[in-house]
């Protein structure tokens, strides 16, 4: 086939192609890869433990996340159900990139999945929607190297972190919240923002003091779901529900 | 194996059936109802909104400080600014306030 020939003498560009749109999100996480690498060793972490869930969970909000719960004393559970809890939006960049991996087989989709973080998902789609390809060399190019980094810096946190004299005169202690409420705020562009940050700051102060740690986490992020479902759709969003967007995979899983 | 190795593991395999579920399942149905999808689409705010604001709330006059500096610059600057910004504030109110 002659798709399949002009397919692998251009695999090499793609994967550069996508490799120089990865370097700056490496520069990027870099200092947060550290910083969890360093938080965790302070957590108790080996630094077996932070480069396995550097390299398997690969996700850096939901690991951090993970980190502020061990710190505490709550259910095993519970820290996986707030890792998975802040990782669920992925949910909705698998359905959207997923539409893109026409000319992908099973395997690479699977493959290409694992490394489906914000940045990927957000380049993906832009490609995407200027009508170029979304080809699985070019996915590559730019993942291997972001996630190659993201584990390795990580490392390096953890190999530093341990040597830090006084974490609380660092603030190292607290630097989590910030982190989070920096997160917050650069999710204010979404519908419904300010609505979700009230009610789920109020209701997660209600739940701390009426029923205690950890509750106050899913009680309080679960009244601002729910509020957000609860609003009446934007017309856009009604729109595109009466009449959905074409589907660019040209065939199912 | 230790507790944080397991939990660890279980959060892997969580986290890569959100990256191919939205595939799997939602791609099975041609539309996501609008409420369903603000739903999601809040998520991520909620939750980390619900790990700030208690944190916020039993919070010392230094930590109070630095979450107020690294909001305000987190509506002009970038997450590096608001967490390099949050983290000098903190630092110079723990030492002045201990």
């Amino acid at each position: 086939m002659s798709v399949e020939t002009s397919y692998a003498s251009d695999d090499g560009s793609e994967f550069w192609a996508g490799a120089r749109l990865g370097l700056p999100i490496i520069v990027a996480v870099a200092p947060f890869a550290a910083l969890f690498g360093a938080l965790a060793i302070q957590n108790g972490f080996t630094e077996f433990q932070v480069v396995l869930m550097s390299a398997t969970v690969f996700a850096g909000a939901s690991q951090m996340v993970g980190l502020e719960l061990f710190g505490q004393t709550i259910a095993p559970w519970l820290v996986v159900f707030s890792i998975f809890a802040v990782n669920f939006r992925h949910i909705l960049y698998s359905a959207a990139v997923g539409r893109r991996m026409g000319g992908w087989t099973a395997w690479q989709k699977a493959v290409g999945f694992f490394f489906l973080v914000d940045p990927q998902y957000a380049e993906s789609e832009r490609r995407g929607e200027s009508g170029r390809s979304v080809g699985f060399a070019w996915y590559l190019g730019m993942a291997l190297p972001v996630y190659v980094f993201w584990v390795f810096n990580s490392w390096l946190g953890a190999r530093f972190g341990a040597l830090i004299p006084d974490p609380h005169a660092l603030g190292i202690d607290f630097l989590l919240p910030i982190y989070f409420l920096g997160l917050v705020v650069g999710f204010r562009k979404r519908p419904l923002w300010l609505p979700v940050v009230l009610i789920s700051a109020v209701v997660s102060i209600v739940a701390y003091t009426v029923i205690g740690s950890p509750w106050h986490i899913s009680v309080g992020a679960l009244a601002g779901v729910v509020l957000a479902a609860a609003m009446p759709p934007s017309p856009q969003a009604r729109a595109d529900y009466d009449d959905p967007p074409p589907d660019q995979s040209g065939q199912g899983v | 194996m230790s507790e944080i190795t397991w939990i660890i593991l279980a959060s892997a395999v969580l986290t890569y059936l959100t990256r191919c579920g939205g595939h799997l399942v939602l791609s099975r149905f041609s539309r996501i109802h609008p409420r369903v999808e603000a739903g999601l689409n809040a998520v991520p705010t909620a939750v980390l909104t619900a790990l700030v604001a208690p944190a916020a709330y039993t919070a010392g006059p230094a930590e109070a400080l630095a979450l107020v500096a690294a909001g305000l610059i987190g509506l002009r600057g970038g997450m590096m600014s608001v967490f390099f910004g949050g983290a000098a504030v903190l630092i110079a109110g723990r030492h002045f306030f201990g």
